[in-house]
This record gives C-alpha cells, sequence and structure tokens, in this order.
C-alpha cells in the first residue's frame, strides 16, 4: 500500500491481489497505460468492426471479379475504370450536388431554430431541444418512408390537392426525383444541424450584443456583425455533419430517388447486390471514403480559420 | 443569463417561424399513424374511415412476431455491451492522461459521420472472407460499431461532470477500488448509463442500413418492413407495424434524453 498515493491520486481502480506482479506494479505508475487498458476492449471492438472491414475492402478494391471468385492478382483497373468512365464521375457529383443542396437548405432552415431557442427561450430551454431532436432518434427507415406516402403519387400532397380541388392531375414531380430525395433529407438531418448551432449561438457572449447596440449598430448589422461570425464554427460543423453522411446515403435515394435521383450509395449496394462485381463496390467505397477525406480536411481548415477569426 | 436586456424582447416572427418549424418536423411522420387507421387499401386522401383491422391483422403475421423477438434481442444485447464498453471508454477518456486522447475520441466517433454504407459493406466483405455466416451475431456486430458513438456521447458529459475528489474521499474513508465504484461512481454517473442503454437499445431497434447488409435468414423488424415495401397490398399493414414501432421510439428516446440530461443540469448547478 507504500505507492498508493504515486499518482497523486489514491488509487482506486486496481484491485489488491494483482499489485504484487510487475505488469501490475507498471500499470499502477502509468498513468497512460492504465488508461489504455481500461480503453482497451472498446478500441478492440472497433478495430474488429473498423479497421480491419476497411483494410480487406481496401484489398478487394484491388481484385477483379472472376465469375463467382476474384482473381486476387492486384491491379489498378478498378481505380482506372471509376476514373475514365464517365457514369462514376457523374454519379459522385450527383451525390455530392444533391446533398450539398440538402445542406445549404437544412442549415438555412435550422439556422432561426437554434437562434430562437439559443436566444428567446428562458424556460424549458432543455424541452426545446429535446423536441427538436426526438425524431432524429426514432427509425430513419420509417421517416423516409413517412415521406413516401406524402410525396407519392396518389400521396398525401397529391390526392389531398386532389381532393381540394386545387389540382387537376398527380404532380409527377414529387416523387423519384431529385426534389423529392432534397426535401427528404433536409427533413431527415436536421437535428444534426441544429444541435452545432445551438451550441455555437449559446456560447456567445450576450454583452457583446449589448456593446454592439450601445455602439449603434442596428439589428440587422448586429447580427452580420457579431453574431453570424461567432457562429461560424456551429454552421461548418452542422454543415459537415449533414454534408458527410448523406452523401452516401442508400434509403433515402433508394425509396425516393427513381433513376434520376439515385446517388453512389445505391451504386455501392447495387455492385454488392444484383451487380455482383465486389471489387467495384469495394473500389467505389474507398473512393467515396478518399472524397469523404478530403472534405473533412477542408471542413477542419474551415474551422481553423473562422475560430482564429473570432479569438 | 439574466443580464440579456434587449434580448429578453420577444420576438414574434422569430416564434412563429419556430412553431411551424416544430410542426414541418413532425407531421410527416404523423401521417403514417392517420392512414394506419384508414379503412382503405390505399394511402391516399380522402379518408375513408376508421378501423383497427391492420392492426389485427399483424397481431396474428408470425413473421412479425418474429422479427420483434430478433430485433429485441439484438437491441438489448447490443444495448448492454455498447453502454458497458462506453462506461469503461468514458472512464478512461476522463480519469487518465492519455496521449492520442483527441484521436481517439475522434476514431470511436467515426461513425456517427461516415456513411453507415460504408461500414456495412466494408463488415460484409470482412466476414464473407472469413467464411463467418450471416446471423444475428453480424447485425449486432454491425449495430455495435453504429451504437457506441451515441453510448459514449451520452456517457461522457456524465464523467466529465463527475468531481474525483468524491473517489478519493470514498478511498481515504476506507473503501477499496471495487466499493468506491459501486457505491460513488456508479451512482452518479447511473442516469447516463440508464439514458445510454435506453438510446442504443433504440438505435438498434430501428437500424436499417448495417442489418441491410449484414442480415442473414433471420430479418429484423426494419428488414421485415422493408421487404413488405415492394406489395402494395401489404402497405396498409406495414402503416400499422410503422406506427407501433415509431411510438415505442419516441418514449423510449424522450425518456432517454430526459434521464440523460436532468440530472446533468443539477450536477452543473451545484
Amino acid at each position: 500500500m507504500a505507492d498508493t498515493t504515486l499518482a497523486g491520486k489514491a488509487d482506486s481502480e486496481a484491485d489488491p491481489p494483482r499489485r504484487s506482479g510487475r505488469l501490475a506494479g507498471f500499470l499502477h505508475r502509468s498513468e497512460t497505460a492504465r488508461g489504455y487498458l481500461l480503453i482497451s476492449p472498446t478500441l478492440a471492438i472497433m478495430t474488429v468492426g473498423i479497421i480491419m472491414p476497411f483494410l480487406i475492402l481496401l484489398v478487394l478494391s484491388f481484385w477483379t471479379r472472376q465469375g463467382f471468385g476474384f482473381d486476387t492478382t492486384p491491379t489498378f483497373n478498378n481505380y482506372i475504370r471509376v476514373w475514365t468512365e464517365p457514369i462514376f464521375g457523374a454519379l459522385l457529383q450527383r451525390s455530392f450536388w444533391i446533398s450539398g443542396i440538402a445542406t445549404v437548405a437544412t442549415v438555412l432552415l435550422c439556422y432561426p431554430m437554434a437562434y430562437f431557442v439559443a436566444f428567446h427561450v428562458h424556460r424549458n430551454k432543455m424541452l426545446w431541444i429535446i423536441l427538436m431532436t426526438l425524431p432524429f432518434w426514432t427509425s430513419y427507415l420509417l421517416r423516409i418512408f413517412a415521406w413516401k406516402v406524402i410525396l407519392g403519387y396518389e400521396g398525401v400532397i397529391n390526392s389531398g390537392f386532389m381532393a381540394m380541388g386545387w389540382i387537376q392531375a398527380p404532380l409527377e414531380f414529387l416523387l423519384y426525383s431529385q426534389t423529392a430525395v432534397i426535401i427528404t433529407l433536409a427533413h431527415a438531418w436536421a437535428a444534426f444541424a441544429i444541435l452545432p448551432l445551438y451550441v455555437s449561438l449559446e456560447k456567445i457572449d450576450k454583452s457583446l450584443l449589448e456593446a454592439a447596440t450601445d455602439l449603434g449598430d442596428g439589428p440587422v448589422a448586429r447580427f452580420l456583425r457579431v453574431t453570424l461570425p461567432l457562429s461560424m464554427p456551429g454552421v461548418i460543423a452542422a454543415c459537415f455533419l449533414i454534408f458527410i453522411p448523406t452523401t452516401g446515403d442508400y434509403v433515402t435515394p433508394a425509396l425516393l430517388g427513381g433513376p434520376d435521383g439515385a446517388m453512389i450509395g445505391n451504386f455501392i449496394q447495387l455492385q454488392f447486390g444484383a451487380v455482383n462485381n465486389w471489387p467495384m463496390g469495394a473500389t467505389l467505397s474507398i473512393v467515396l471514403m478518399l472524397w469523404i477525406a478530403a472534405i473533412a480536411l477542408v471542413f477542419l481548415f474551415l474551422t481553423r480559420r473562422a475560430q482564429a477569426r473570432i479569438t | 443569463m439574466s443580464d440579456g436586456t434587449y434580448i429578453k424582447r420577444p420576438n414574434r416572427p422569430l416564434q412563429v417561424y419556430a412553431v411551424i418549424f416544430l410542426i414541418v418536423l413532425y407531421v410527416p411522420v404523423l401521417f403514417i399513424p392517420l392512414f394506419s387507421f384508414n379503412d382503405s387499401i390505399y394511402v391516399r386522401f380522402p379518408l375513408e374511415g376508421w378501423t383497427l383491422k391492420w392492426y389485427g391483422e399483424l397481431w396474428q403475421r408470425e413473421p412479425v412476431w418474429n422479427a420483434l423477438w430478433n430485433s429485441v434481442r439484438v437491441g438489448v444485447v447490443v444495448a448492454v455491451i455498447s453502454t458497458i464498453l462506453g462506461v469503461i471508454a468514458a472512464r478512461a477518456i476522463t480519469r487518465y492522461r492519455m496521449p492520442g486522447k483527441s484521436a481517439l475520441v475522434t476514431f470511436i466517433m467515426m461513425p456517427l459521420v461516415i456513411p453507415g454504407i460504408i461500414f456495412g459493406v466494408a463488415l460484409l466483405v470482412l466476414l464473407s472472407r472469413m467464411g463467418i455466416p450471416l446471423t444475428l451475431y453480424t447485425v449486432g456486430l454491425g449495430h455495435l460499431i453504429v451504437c457506441l458513438p451515441f453510448a459514449v456521447a451520452t456517457l461522457l458529459p456524465r464523467f466529465e461532470g463527475f468531481d474525483p475528489s468524491m473517489e478519493e474521499a470514498s478511498a481515504d474513508l476506507g473503501e477499496n477500488g471495487w466499493w468506491t465504484f459501486w457505491r460513488v461512481t456508479f451512482p452518479m454517473v447511473f442516469p447516463g448509463v440508464v439514458a445510454s442503454l435506453l438510446l442504443t437499445f433504440t438505435i438498434s431497434f430501428d437500424e436499417f442500413i448495417m442489418a441491410f447488409f449484414l442480415t442473414g435468414t433471420d430479418p429484423t423488424l426494419p428488414m421485415y418492413i422493408w421487404g413488405q415495401l415492394r406489395f402494395p397490398q401489404e402497405f396498409p399493414s406495414v402503416l400499422a407495424l410503422s406506427s407501433l414501432i415509431l411510438f415505442v421510439s419516441f418514449i423510449l428516446v424522450f425518456l432517454a434524453q430526459w434521464i440523460g440530461r436532468i440530472g446533468l443540469d443539477e450536477t452543473k448547478k451545484s
């Protein structure tokens, strides 16, 4: 028990019988080692579930399909095909376009809401936040399905408007289109925008706003010169948190996209399903990952710049 | 908070906007239960009349019960394991100085952002190369990866708001590590644990994309629904089933959020 206070804190982790061993002694002394030991089961699962699959996926992307098996001679053919055949580039471009529009729409629509809760709600803030984020935690599939019910050829909007006599024939652009995918994505990912926006707005020192008012800024100038720049990190985080996951979305374009709204995720799924070209699917996944990594770096850079401007 | 002066002035347009926002957020989902009570095989206006027959039909379907049982089994196991892993991860992250900690946290949080389809196909490839057949266990592994970030994110604030001197006091008073954990640490993080269990269960219960790639012959509930979407005549019973799932999910998540936050605000205040 002599070394109990070695780390400056009373030891509450290591159980007494193991203290005699040399390994235990080392663990007892080194905070880092103990921390890593404690977190190791979690890391082990993450390794089995994320790192190993990614390595195999990377290996597979250099193989070629051969009948029902694989030709395991490494080759760049899949990557060359993705680079040269226009369909892949077009699909990637469309995916980024659709999720880009959805991202901008979501952030623009959610900003006033986050602003309202951060500055104008004084009681039950927690309830408001729970209310705004609650749908997000429930079944993604069913929320997308709900939009199919609404936008369908005989869906809520079309049949409702026709029953009211507002339109004569169903509006066909609603279902199986990029518009449908964008609307649905914007709705489904709202919570991912609300939370970072709210956090960054809530952090703003209210006295800065009063200072701006005292110095003669009107509400608009005050917003543009104080609130908006200070909330920029939240805006960037919101864009990142929506744009990245939606580029690879599968369910929404599958249920609502139709041929015009198909995205890269659907194409990847096809390679593992009907087309049965797993190496190609692996290559597409890796290419998508590389794009995501590149975009993440851009966002990181933007965040750094926004932070630097504030402080 | 009390120093806001002009900010206290209510802003009418913003209030109206907030109300509309909430309505738009919730109404689409509400159409599912609305049409599940509609006495027509077609999902369209005008409504034909109220009925419970779609729910009754659901009750007699063997595959629905099987899928429910599969989902519950996977959900419970995933919730327990991911919460345990979340507790030890949150504990390690907050309690010890570890180099590379922020990289570690980023790594754990990765599944939050990276499209699920990539994890799904990557796991599928790994399992098939290793010759492991697709079963509920593989679905569970996929769900574990998806749920872990949420467990850690729920539990981290608990451990961050936790004063280490409490544990030191307990140790000084003669408790050993084990009892200190059970009598001091655990009660203080308990609400976070409950919230994490509820949340991860719901996420696993509702999860689709991982199950889509990793399900063998036993479908989970979302997979069962996906299979039924091809048949227009099944639409009303899918709506009834979806309503029930949404109802349960909303209650569980609301409880999780409520339990997860209430105590947190109290610890911050004190």
